[in-house]
């Protein structure tokens, strides 16, 4: 059902990674059990955390900066329409190629035959959600065509056949162990005296790339941003593997969400300083590769530019959750969240975890489709409160909750429940009635100062792991009331 | 000044001592406390669990029970900061602008009980006794959606006999978040786990907070673990004097065998 979306089309089933087979409650209580998750999880957020609050605490004016980014975000997407036919425009203009895609299937269809043109059956790819998202490297499999990560932290991922869990760092889950018995049994030709020193690690990961950089025909990469008035478009990165892809090969193929674009050059400064202290805690990123159509000798010699919408335009549709698409991926939401720390970025089931994960998978495939995302958040706030654009993610989740709540065509128990609830708290008779009703629960305390241990459900939810106090004989309201006559 | 107490209905229902010793305090501050009958909640847990159609009647009753009262205090950050970015919002939704205006407008005088002494009765100071080893845990609305900073921390540190520690990685949600408690109730608790073993390693006697609510989810924990320390919420040590030492200030960890 997608009713919500007043009929515009949401990212297709069956294609992508949008979707987990569980829901969020039952992918988690697993990933709680995995203490090595845990572990490798608490420590890098943790480090991440701490980086990101020293270069954020040293910018001045870090507040004005984020609501430069929202309003920049804002103003692009209310004009989001003649943006993209600007930027069509200009990458025509330059060179380049411009190929709209309604969704997931489009996208794929269009890359695959335009790497199937070129003759190759292989390509590089630069780390890029918008891939990830829509399933591009199983369909090029699907054809035919191997499709080689070189971001070091999806390249672990994808020889380990493993999926990504972070925005940034794919492979946040993994240690250096883990990623050294990866590399060991799946690297071909690599040395067996391995070990699990960072650097020897990388060292590995750059013999095993080089070779394909260097063989590479095509290469396949996201954006983080598309400037309208110039045709440009950026990538930012920190390893230079993204480099290596951007301009070695004959042909470029660029996958982007609309969302993706700034309008004028000068709104990139706003981004670029906001970006990396967010992501990496770094002052500025080692890579910004920024290129317009085709240079002639210089580069690529053919470009590609490939619009996604798959769900977008719904997104737009909706004034509360339209925020979610001023995102620039920077993960500072996931690394700060609570649930997202413990429970791992699988049990989101999307390639967009945490709490941005759990406001933009769901209106991407309508929210029946992510219908327990919504509710993976206590509310805590920290994400909005490290937001680099300042998107409110609370209260999207709070209104995705109401979404999925007033779609529902039958009364569920947990409705029925707060409607009855509702008619107590909106009539102070009633609502008397109902306390002295919950007061009734402290016989079930038999004169302790907690409830049993074993409530039956729902009520064990809370009891299995906490005591309840016992109610008291008289609420507050009634008492005071008796001792000042009212 | 007189001021209308809003108790809160988890307060009311379930810790009411919670709400008597906000009434003290504010009386023996000298103040007139008036307890409006006709309350009951402020519509959060049904906006936060996505029932926001529902929480416009329960908004409308908060409403017409506080109509007029000059100035609201409770004893919640997480109540105060729904009447003050919620309820006018889901009555607007809703269509009803009226409420919604009026609604507003009462946010407008609707404080948290830390805010309310030290930014509208300027005292820090509210000559409280209570001769006990406390660590303050600020709960996420009080911190994020309030922003009440250290003035929780400026009331105890000015406590007769209080010793206040540290709590480590304090601005770490407790895991409690209304049904989220319930709905997911594994990560809640891994949460929640990570949040006393931090309180324990204190050693506090007391973990305190400004909202019922999460110290109930952190307080059953402890008990659960039979672990000795307590949850006390910060009215009730404010209330607290050489005089008046009320039987829940001073009583055992709720444990039940
Ligand atoms: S929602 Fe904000 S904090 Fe999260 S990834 Fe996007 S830009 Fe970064």
């Amino acid at each position: 059902m997608t009713a919500v979306f007043l009929g515009l089309p949401t990212a297709p089933r069956g294609v992508g990674h949008l979707r987990g087979d569980r829901s969020f409650p039952d992918a988690a209580r697993d990933a709680l059990r995995d203490g090595q998750l845990r572990a490798n999880l608490g420590h890098a957020t943790a480090t991440i955390r701490g980086k990101r609050a020293a270069v954020v605490g040293e910018v001045p004016d870090w507040e004005q900066l984020r609501q430069a980014g929202r309003a920049i975000k804002a103003a692009t997407m209310a004009r989001l329409d003649e943006h993209l036919v600007a930027l069509e425009e200009r990458v025509t203009a330059r060179g380049g190629t411009v190929h709209w895609a309604r969704d997931a299937n489009e996208a794929n269809e269009i890359v695959t035959r335009l790497v199937q043109a070129t003759g190759t059956d292989e390509v590089v790819k630069v780390k890029s959600m918008a891939t990830q998202e829509i399933g591009l490297n199983e369909a090029l499999e699907a054809a035919g065509i191997a499709a080689h990560e070189t971001d070091l932290a999806e390249l672990i991922v994808q020889l380990g056949d493993d999926k990504p869990s972070h925005i940034l760092v794919p492979a946040i889950h993994k240690n250096r162990a883990e990623i050294r018995e990866i590399f060991l049994r799946t690297m071909p030709g690599v040395d067996p005296g391995l070990t699990d020193e960072p650097r020897k690690l990388a060292m590995a990961a750059r013999a095993h790339l080089r070779e394909r950089f260097l063989r590479a025909r095509v290469a396949i990469s996201g954006a983080n941003f598309a400037v309208a008035e110039t045709g440009t478009l950026s990538v930012v990165e920190s390893e230079g593997n993204g480099r290596m892809c951007l301009t070695l090969p004959q042909t470029l193929i660029t996958v982007m969400g609309i969302e993706k674009l700034v309008p004028t050059w000068r709104d990139l400064e706003v981004f670029l300083q906001l970006l990396p202290r967010s992501s990496t805690g770094e002052r500025m990123n080692p890579y910004t590769s920024l290129w317009t159509g085709v240079t002639p000798d210089d580069g690529p010699q053919e470009f590609h530019l490939v619009l996604v919408d798959n769900g977008r335009t719904a997104v737009l549709a909706d004034e509360v959750g339209r925020e979610a698409l001023h995102c620039i991926r920077c993960s500072a939401c996931l690394n700060v969240c609570p649930v997202y720390e413990r429970a791992g970025g699988h049990a989101y089931g999307s390639v967009y975890p945490g709490p941005i994960g759990a406001v933009l998978s769901p209106q991407l495939t309508g929210v029946e489709d992510n219908a327990s995302l919504p509710y993976a958040s206590s509310l805590c706030g920290a994400c909005y409160d490290a937001c680099p654009v300042a998107i409110d993610i609370p209260s999207i989740l709070v209104h995705l909750r109401a979404e999925h709540v007033e779609a529902q065509t039958r009364t569920t128990p947990e409705a029925a429940a707060f409607r009855a609830l509702s008619a107590a708290m909106s009539n102070p008779r009633l609502w008397r009635l109902a306390q002295r009703a919950a007061g009734l629960g402290r016989f079930l305390a038999r004169g302790k100062p907690t409830l049993p241990a074993a409530l039956p459900p729902p009520a064990s939810k809370w009891t299995r792991t906490r005591d309840l106090p016992a109610p008291p004989r008289e609420t507050f309201t009634q008492a005071w009331a008796r001792e000042h006559g009212s | 000044m007189k001021v209308a107490l809003f108790a809160t209905c988890l307060v009311d229902t379930m810790v009411p001592q919670v709400a008597r010793a906000t009434a003290v305090l504010l009386e023996r501050l000298g103040h007139e406390v008036v307890v409006p009958p006709d309350q009951a909640c402020c519509g959060q847990m049904h906006v936060n669990t996505g029932y926001r159609r529902e929480a416009v009647p329960i908004v409308a009753n908060h409403v017409r029970a506080f109509a007029g009262a000059e100035a609201i205090v409770a004893p919640s950050g997480s109540c105060v900061a729904s009447i003050h970015h919620q309820q006018a919002a889901v009555a607007r939704r809703a269509g009803e602008h009226a409420l919604a205006d009026e609604a507003a407008a009462l946010a407008e005088r609707t404080y948290e009980l830390s805010q309310f002494l030290v930014d509208v009765l300027g005292v820090t100071d509210v000559g409280a006794y209570y001769p006990h080893r406390v660590t303050y845990h600020p709960t996420c609305h009080s911190l994020r959606l309030l922003r009440v900073g250290d003035r929780p921390l400026r009331l105890l540190r000015a406590v007769r006999g209080l010793d206040l520690v540290e709590l480590p990685a304090a601005d770490q949600c407790c895991g409690f978040g209304g049904t989220f408690a319930v709905k997911n109730a594994e990560t809640s608790t891994a949460m929640l786990t990570d949040k006393m073993a931090n309180v324990l390693s204190t050693h506090a006697e007391v973990c305190t907070a400004g909202d019922a609510s999460c110290l109930m989810h952190i307080g059953g924990g402890l008990s659960r673990l039979r672990s000795g320390t307590r949850t006390v919420h910060l009215a009730e040590i404010l209330a607290s004097t050489e005089e008046a030492v009320s039987p829940h200030q001073s009583t055992q960890p709720a444990v039940s065998r």
